[in-house]
């Protein structure tokens, strides 16, 4: 123990140091800004100060091959600096308009996407998956380059109502968080039980209290401590399989994708939303998934021939109405969607108001 | 090097590599800088007609010597279906793996990376992931690692340790070049090389490396000013948007926000000892491009309090641009609360006592429409996602707060004091503060933590009757006595 070395409990490191220098100059002092074309914004300061920024998608998973290109662009195009954003965009910052092409130029000739901007598809966040997840079940990296693959020119353009955040999520954990659309994994069968490790690997009393619906208790099976699941109860969540592994609740075929609609962060025009069930059952088909990335493309293409300008998807659908929603992306309304959950009720439409 | 040893190395061409690149992979092999072999591209390929002298070739070098037992050639994993993801426009995480693979000059790279692509590309065949947990950390921690350990690393080996070290990102994730590179450097000394900008969580992701080189790498780069985040029941790495040093939304100092509150926390960050995650973040406005609201126990939101302000000419010159009708049908109308009218002389009128500052007109005309003054935050505590009773957002806990002081900062992380507090205390094992606050009641918390109610913190009075009203004329009494204090 004599050479471990004590850390240094520096914890977060203080920004302005990296921070480029026209930020630094103008840090609280932003008067305005403009878009002059997808992927480029221009802020104006109130001393007049300009700086313009380049937003290019990526793989997010970098390799560093791949972040010291993105390094050598930001030193010859963009004064050394470059910010991230929370959907892992790189953003390059540039005082002198004329740079802004050559650096748009050197990054698509790099294989990077400008865009991301405004009215735009952004980049989807998403999380590990089978890439480095304990629980996932399914890939991240590969939904998301699978699904850019396709939205690629909703990304470096700006042509939808207003911008649609999309994300995905492996398990129904949802670490992908709440999204305009969101495509999350849904289990549909309770979990199998390896009874001979239960006893070994898992403390069965948090197990049974992680459960939402109280449908684990502890049992002897074949002459060993172990768990079992009312499978009546059971809403298949996999919120046990975290804290107990052995009991699996990813399955190859069972384990299906469904897609959520409008969640939405902000506070514009209306107050935060968290997302609602429209689509499940739609087979976890790697290495491409095109049946979720097709109904996908048909959410966003109701939504930007429908909606008004600076809708969201969820002030969109709650113009139109889910009748008409389901009607136009041509999805299945069932006895699922009606939620069963605490606080359910509210969302039961207790009023005369029907669309016809 | 004699003649001898000339035939145990041959050449790793990097062309377009640069000097500094080859020195340093040198440099981190421990290949003396005589080896790294200096060419114009002349170098024979046949190794035994190499000059028996590196060192009589001149600068700048393009290639680097390797132990010819160490780049042994691996034998790569067939990948079909993962092959497949490198078709199409988008930039493909797997090529940039196979780059790893094939042509970083470190064998233990290479090798790392073959073995994650082949249990990937297993993934991908049997729809199933293959980590799992364990405990690894640095000394002195007891979280900040997720650990990864295969399940089938007898057929993977040289990844079936393969750890993502979570780094506190600077607030506001700004980064200079030369930084990343210093940390790409260490990364590829003691890692896989893989990295992402950054984790849901908001950390920088440094994934697969050994239990070894964890400590390794953290040693390292906690010595140039990185520390590691949170995993684990305890105090998360905070986010906060680019807000002030580039945003003229911005209502407070994000970056100031962010780390008097996190890094108050360290500890609590670095020992996992609460009952469940607790995530700090804080975004400039209410337009909450951090997801504070949704995706955080503690949410800082800039606002401000007196009037917006409204530059008229400007007005004019977004209603000359785009015409009337579309300020009335995009702006006038789609005010949340009908705050706005707009005059038959284009004057925007705007009524600020009814005005919910939801940023909405302001995110529509940039230019003409600015925050008041008056600037500070609203606080919003308990927001998380599904499990276990279901989402929950954030509740508003302090309506407004003043964040201009160090007084005005030290309340603020006395405030999160309390609060983490009362929920260490109080919060059952992995139920996060806002289910405590679900269980408890609302009015027990603020009572819990010494905040008096307001009716900021409710969409709308109780509903049902069902309470008892005991303290009644004491709690009105208190209430006007408040007002009084207050000045109104």
């Amino acid at each position: 123990m004599a050479d471990m070395r004590e850390p240094i409990e520096s914890g977060c490191p203080d920004p302005w140091q990296y921070m480029h220098p026209m930020m630094r100059k103008n840090f609280g002092q932003w008067k305005y800004h403009e878009h002059p074309r997808p992927g480029v914004l221009l802020h104006v300061a109130y001393s007049g100060d300009k700086i313009w920024t380049v937003k290019a998608g990526t793989q997010r998973i970098l390799d560093v091959f791949t972040l010291r290109k993105l390094c050598d662009i930001g030193d010859q195009f963009a004064e050394g600096y470059v910010h991230f954003t929370l959907r892992s965009n790189i953003e390059y910052m540039v005082t002198d308009e004329a740079k802004v092409q050559p650096l748009i130029d050197a990054l698509e000739g790099a294989g990077f996407v400008v865009g991301g901007t405004q009215n735009s598809v952004a980049m989807i966040s998403h999380t590990q998956g089978w890439l480095h997840c304990d629980i996932p079940g399914t890939d991240a990296s590969g939904v998301v380059k699978s699904m850019m693959d396709e939205l690629i020119d909703e990304f470096r353009n700006a042509n939808m109502p207003n911008r649609v955040h999309i994300t995905t999520s492996c398990c129904q954990i949802n670490c992908g968080g709440q999204g305009d659309i969101a495509i999350n994994i849904q289990h549909t069968k309770p979990p199998k039980i390896n009874h001979d490790l239960v006893a070994n690997v898992c403390e069965r009393p948090s197990v049974v209290a992680r459960c939402p619906v109280a449908a684990i208790r502890p049992a002897m099976v074949n002459g060993k401590p172990s768990l079992e699941v009312d499978e009546r109860k059971c809403i298949c969540c996999g919120a046990c399989y975290p804290p107990c592994p052995p009991m699996q609740i990813n399955d190859a075929e069972h384990s299906k994708l469904a897609i959520w609609v409008g969640g939405n962060h902000s506070n514009a025009r209306g107050k935060p939303t968290f997302q609602k069930l429209v689509a499940a059952g739609i087979p976890n088909n790697p290495p491409r998934w095109p049946e979720a990335t097709a109904i996908v493309k048909r959410i966003l293409k109701a939504y930007k021939e429908g909606a008004r300008d600076w809708e969201r998807v969820n002030e969109w659908i709650e113009r139109i109405g889910w009748p008409r929603f389901f009607e136009e992306v041509e999805l299945p309304f069932t006895k699922y969607h009606i939620d069963t959950w605490r606080g359910a009720r509210a969302s039961f439409n207790s009023s005369s108001y029907i669309r016809f | 090097m004699g003649a001898d040893s000339r035939s145990r190395y041959f050449s790793e061409c990097r062309w377009g590599l640069g000097i500094a690149m080859v020195m340093r992979l040198a440099a981190c092999r421990g290949i003396p800088q005589a080896y790294v072999v200096v060419s114009l591209g002349v170098m024979p390929r046949r190794v035994d007609a190499w000059p028996l002298d590196f060192t009589d070739i001149p600068i700048p070098s393009c290639f680097i010597l390797t132990r010819r037992d160490s780049v042994m050639a691996i034998e790569k994993h067939s990948t079909p279906m993962l092959d497949q993801l490198e078709t199409g426009p988008w930039p493909s995480f797997i090529s940039g793996i196979k780059r790893l693979r094939d042509e970083h000059p470190e064998p233990r790279i290479n090798e790392m990376t073959n073995d994650l692509l082949g249990q990937l590309e297993h993934s991908y065949e049997t729809r199933k992931g293959y980590w799992k947990g364990g405990t690894v950390s640095v000394f002195g921690y007891g979280g900040g690692i997720i650990p990864r350990f295969s399940e089938v690393g007898k057929a993977f080996p040289k990844s079936k340790e393969f750890h993502t070290l979570r780094v506190q990102p600077p607030a506001g994730n700004h980064y200079s070049t030369g930084m990343l590179r210093q940390l790409a450097d260490s990364w590829e000394k003691w890692g896989s090389g893989l990295v992402t900008f950054h984790g849901q969580t908001g950390n920088i992701m440094f994934i697969g490396t050994d239990t070894k080189n964890t400590q390794h790498f953290f040693d390292e780069i906690n010595e140039y000013g990185w520390d590691l985040g949170g995993a684990g029941p305890c105090v998360r790495t905070a986010m906060s948007c680019v807000g002030a040093a580039r945003c003229e939304m911005s209502c407070t100092n994000e970056l100031k926000a962010h780390r008097s509150l996190v890094n108050n926390f360290v500890d609590d960050v670095h020992r996992p000892a609460l009952p469940y995650k607790f995530k700090f973040k804080v975004s400039g406005c209410a337009n909450d491009c951090q997801n504070a609201i949704e995706r955080s126990d503690f949410a800082v939101l800039g606002t401000w309090r007196d009037d917006m302000k409204v530059d008229q000419a400007e007005v004019k010159h977004y209603i000359a641009d785009k015409g009337r009708q579309y300020y009335i049908d995009n702006v006038i109308t789609r005010c949340p609360t009908q705050a706005l009218s707009l005059t038959d002389d284009n004057t925007l009128v705007v009524n600020n006592r009814d005005c919910v500052r939801c940023m909405h007109c302001l995110n529509v005309m940039p230019k003409a429409l600015h925050p008041g003054d008056d600037k500070g935050v609203t606080i919003l505590i308990g927001g998380k996602r599904t499990l276990k009773i279901g989402d929950l957002m954030g509740t508003v806990v302090v309506p407004f707060k003043k964040l201009e002081t160090e007084e005005d900062y030290e309340s603020l992380v006395e405030l999160a004091e309390t609060i983490i507090d009362f929920w260490a205390e109080n919060g059952l094992e992995h139920e996060r503060c806002g289910e405590m606050i679900e269980r408890i009641g609302l009015a027990n918390f603020l009572d819990g933590i010494g905040i008096e109610p307001d009716p900021n913190m409710l969409s709308h009075p109780r509903q049902s009757s069902y309470i008892r009203l005991d303290g009644w004329d004491e709690a009105a009494e208190a209430w006007f006595e408040r007002q009084a204090e207050a000045g109104k």
